[in-house]
């Protein structure tokens, strides 16, 4: 195992202290950049994503699952439900790896849980970075630098922070945007730290510049990822101006490749990449990230519609006082349960008990029994941007028109049959309603009223049919009313002859 | 009319029914989001209102919750035919409580739901007294 020393510093030009605020122009950009979208020739308009949605972020137009993009926190849900498999996540293009000449690859953590084959991490590693790396470095790594350097922040917030509520993790990007949306009272008890992955960038930059002569535009970090949320971070870095990552490659995409060259590989040709330890190892699976923190009282969910429960649930009410911290996922397994990841969490669940056991094997061999102690501290990895709250459910800016508009809203809503169907578009009901107050639905495109309303229109042309005006009435026509009339009167007989 | 331009919301609080318990304060924080109310105001009465709430469930049998909303103020009205409050200074005191061991079981009765509401609120209003039920009027300013 490498011995060198790895001491974290700030980025050049970056300052140790804490967070500025940004007052405007920030909404815009996390507006247009979400990553997930829609592949309009695969999407049959179907409206299985839009009820899963924690944000109500997508309507079906004209057969189309399109996305409200301010509304979207990059969840994946709707990824996962697609039963075309019409919704995607912006990754980078393997081409751009051509840009760099130097380019270090750093996986996700829950990669481990992928290949039930691999016989170690090194395996997976070793195979990484024969598909065309010149160096690997774990993000499990840059993981336990984070647990350091919030083991800090945990200590001062307490000391110094009047904060009400435990620290919420913010090492999932649907997270930090899922409070955005919808929690902004909890912004103030999200963790203002950089999430593993950029730690482990900037790390893997420092050593790619021990290693070699390179300058920074020629070295190329990318971050191979089960996250479809990822490519916020890489938009909108919360530190500095530019994000350290230069580019983010999915598991599903490198899968197959992976997995023939990790069965190809011949012992002698394994290299020893391991850094982390069994902490970092077990920081994407629920609870891995509390674990490593020395604390008592945490709680970790994972799975957004639990997530938004909880969260409720401590904004109501002051219930999770006594809990220092809330580690929240995403999805259902933690990032091993990502949306751009193969396997079916389940099962990584259990291959990743025996790379934790193997890692834990070797953590006792160093006689290491605790959290390894990684040289950081946490301004240096402190967000200098503030986070705004983005309110994606105010109906107007003008109170008195808002109330005008939800007061219509809940006649509209009222009005709707309360079936939730779905065929509108709409994901409820109630949502219909809004958009309609919004002005971008109508009232018909309910296809109860619009049933109800076209039976009135035959009915209305039905009377009108029988109203010619009395010039036109012949006597024929007379004549056969009365035929008509006659036979109606023998039919009800035939009706009452019993 | 300030009465004419405001929004007008009611809830039965019912205590046959755990689950409707901080029904009502949830439904009013959905609406002041709509409104886009200041998140700070929301968080206030969201607490106070849930807490006045789950007062009425637990210690008043059930009652109602009735919210008026206007473009200057939040007026919060909870409710209950129960028993009283027969000490409202002692029951104002931060952990005072006479919740039953089965009630603190449940995860209520830390004695701090008025005081809450008390540092929550701008204008607070009870009625009670023994046999008399509750009367909870919360007043919360805008701008
Ligand atoms: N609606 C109510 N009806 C009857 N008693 C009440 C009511 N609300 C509060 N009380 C009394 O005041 C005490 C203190 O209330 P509170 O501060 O909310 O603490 P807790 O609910 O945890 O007991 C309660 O224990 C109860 O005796
Ligand atoms: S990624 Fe999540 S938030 Fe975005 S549209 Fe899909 S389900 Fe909604
Ligand atoms: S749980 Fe992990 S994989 Fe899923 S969205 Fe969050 S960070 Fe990404
Ligand atoms: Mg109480």
């Amino acid at each position: 195992m490498e011995t060198f020393r790895m001491q974290y510093s700030a980025p050049k030009g970056q300052k140790r202290n804490g967070p500025v605020k940004i007052a405007s122009g920030l909404q815009e950009p996390i507006k247009r950049y979400h990553s997930i979208t829609l592949d309009e020739d695969k999407c049959v308009g179907c409206t299985s994503c839009i009820k899963r949605c924690p944000t109500e972020a997508i309507r079906v137009h004209k057969s189309k699952a399109r996305i409200i993009n301010s509304r979207c926190i990059d969840c994946g849900e709707c990824i996962r439900v697609c039963p075309h498999g019409a919704k995607h996540a912006i990754t980078t293009d393997l081409l751009e790896l051509d840009n760099y000449k130097y380019r270090v690859a750093i996986p996700a953590p829950a990669i481990y849980g992928q290949y039930r084959s691999a016989r170690s991490r090194n395996h997976i590693l070793t195979a990484l970075k024969k598909l065309g790396f010149d160096d690997v470095f774990e993000v499990a790594l840059g993981a336990e630098y984070v647990s350091n350097a919030t083991r800090q922040y945990l200590k001062t917030v307490k000391k110094e922070k009047n904060l009400e509520g435990p620290v919420i993790s913010t090492a999932c990007p649907a997270i930090i945007r899922l409070i955005q949306v919808r929690f902004p009272n909890l912004m103030d008890n999200m963790l203002p730290l950089e999430a593993p992955v950029e730690v482990a960038a900037r790390l893997a930059r420092e050593k790619a510049k021990r290693d070699t002569s390179y300058g920074d535009s020629a070295i190329g970090i990318f971050f191979i990822s089960p996250c479809a949320s990822k490519m916020f971070s890489q938009y909108f870095p919360l530190r500095g101006e530019k994000s350290p990552v230069d580019g983010v490659i999915s598991f599903q995409e490198i899968y197959m490749n992976l997995r023939n060259k990790i069965k190809s590989l011949k012992d002698d040709e394994i290299e020893d990449l391991e850094q982390a330890t069994n902490y970092g190892v077990r920081w994407p699976s629920p609870g891995g990230e509390s674990m490593a923190l020395d604390i008592n009282k945490f709680i970790a969910v994972d799975g957004i519609h639990d997530v938004v429960k909880i969260f409720e649930t401590i904004e109501n009410s002051n219930k999770f006082d006594d809990i220092d911290f809330l580690e929240a996922l995403a999805c259902k397994g933690g990032c091993l349960g990502g949306a751009l990841t193969v396997k079916n969490h389940f099962v990584s669940q259990v291959i990743m008990k025996t790379m934790r056991d193997e890692a834990k094997a070797k953590d006792r061999e160093n006689e290491l029994t605790d959290l390894p102690n990684r040289d950081i501290d946490y301004h240096d990895i402190l967000w200098d941007k503030q986070l705004e709250h983005i309110p994606i459910h105010k109906l107007d800016t003008d109170m008195a028109k808002a109330m005008k508009k939800l007061e219509r809203m809940e006649k509209i809503a009222d009005a709707l049959p309360s079936l939730d169907c779905g065929a509108c578009g709409a994901p409820s009901c109630r949502a219909l309603a809004e958009d309609i107050v919004r002005d971008e639905a109508k009232i018909t495109d309910c296809v109860f009223v619009l049933r109800e309303r076209v039976r009135a229109l035959a009915n209305q042309m039905f009377e009108l049919e029988s109203m010619l005006p009395p010039t036109m009435i012949r006597d024929d026509k007379r004549d056969s009313d009365s035929e008509a009339e006659h036979r109606h009167e023998s039919l009800s007989n035939d009706v009452n002859d019993d | 009319m300030a009465e004419k331009s405001g929004m007008h919301m009611e809830y039965d609080i019912n205590k046959e029914d755990f689950n409707s318990a901080g029904e009502a304060s949830s439904k009013v924080k959905k609406t002041l989001n709509m409104l886009g109310v200041d998140n700070k105001v929301i968080k206030r009465v969201a607490i106070a209102m849930y807490e006045a709430e789950i007062n009425a469930f637990i210690h008043g049998g059930g009652g109602m919750a009735v919210a008026d909303i206007y473009t200057d103020k939040i007026v919060i009205e909870i409710s209950d035919h129960g028993k009283g409050i027969e000490n409202l200074e002692l029951a104002m005191q931060e952990g005072y409580s006479t919740a039953s061991e089965e009630i603190r079981m449940m995860g209520f009765g830390a004695g701090m739901g008025l005081p809450n509401i008390k540092k929550n609120v701008d204008e607070l209003d009870i009625r009670t007294g023994p046999g008399e039920g509750t009367d909870l009027k919360m007043t919360f300013k805008l701008n």
